[in-house]
């Protein structure tokens, strides 16, 4: 049922991510203000990283839905979505418990990243109901894609617009001066964002080879059935 | 190499890292399940396409169990081949 390369890919994500995670406790050091604590951002910030990222993968998946006219497409789009959804409901968790451990609040309404994040998770959020509420597959096809590209390009433009918003509490992770992190927890930083962008993509595949097998399925029995 | 503090940072940290291995396991268990479902779905239709010639009459060992031939020839699917076969 799995393509032939799925097992080096998922055998490679597990290695990552196992480097991934020693590296964090066993490599970098403690952060000189926040101390352990900041060991969250490994899986935080590449978690919104990869998220953020499926978003617009999915929204450039759409556009290559609409002009093909390919459903494969449609269900590629789908899953990057989906998983980012399911990404950016981890980021938001593990968020709130490192706002409660650093700064005394689970949330803070006035911080420009985190509601922007919110912002992007809730637009995301309506994919669903849009999505299953249409029946005609043609449509619900079309619309979704719409949606995804429309949604997908709002994800960069709230990126910059927060980027020039002025910031009080969050710190800036992505910046042209490296955004001084030391080298090795830049390297750990690096490592963890590999080994998320890797579980992505093997998640990515698990789930739309699931996807395919079911429509298999399905377009077998409706043959069956037929020729009964 | 630092310490792995168990105080009230350490809880958060773990709290974080639970968190992200528990949405990525309950995903992984739900595909899994979904993928199982799917080759349970696929050999019982192999099962019935092919059916088990020694739950049939020994006098029907040896046709097909889907196809026939009928008396002008042409061939006919039977339903009662497409039905799961009794285990």
């Amino acid at each position: 049922m799995y393509s032939k390369g799925f097992r080096p890919l998922a055998l490679l994500t597990v290695v990552a991510v196992l480097a991934a995670f020693a590296l964090v406790f066993f490599y970098a050091p403690n952060e000189a203000d926040q101390g352990f604590i900041q060991k969250i951002f490994y899986v935080h910030v590449p978690m919104a990283i990869v998220a953020l990222g499926g978003f617009v993968v999915g929204g450039l998946m759409a556009v290559k839905h609409l002009r093909s006219d390919d459903p494969s497409w449609d269900m590629r789009s789908y899953v990057a979505i989906h998983l980012s959804i399911i990404l950016g409901v981890g980021v938001l968790v593990t968020g709130a418990i490192w706002a409660k451990a650093s700064w005394g609040h689970w949330w803070v309404w006035d911080e420009p990243v985190l509601v922007s994040f919110l912002v992007v998770f809730l637009l995301y959020c309506v994919y669903y109901p849009l999505r299953f509420s249409i029946e005609d597959p043609e449509r619900q096809a079309r619309y979704s894609s719409v949606f995804a590209i429309a949604a997908g390009a709002f994800v960069p433009i709230n990126f910059v617009a927060v980027r020039m918003a002025q910031s009080f509490t969050h710190p800036r992770v992505l910046s042209q001066t490296g955004g001084n992190l030391p080298g090795d927890m830049r390297l750990t930083f690096l490592v963890c964002i590999v080994a998320m962008t890797l579980l992505f993509v093997t998640l990515f595949k698990l789930e739309l080879t699931a996807k395919h097998a079911s429509m298999q399925l399905k377009r077998l029995r409706t043959r069956l059935e037929a020729t009964a | 190499m630092p310490a792995l503090p168990l105080d009230e940072a350490g809880k958060y940290v773990a709290g974080a890292y639970v968190v992200f291995l528990t949405l990525i396991l309950i995903y992984v268990a739900i595909i899994g399940a979904k993928v199982a479902r799917i080759e349970r779905e696929v050999s019982e239709l192999l099962d019935m396409t092919e059916g088990d010639p020694l739950q049939r009459e020994p006098e029907e060992v040896g046709q097909s169990p889907t196809v026939q031939e009928s008396r002008d020839g042409e061939q006919s699917t039977q339903r009662a081949g497409l039905e799961a076969p009794p285990r």
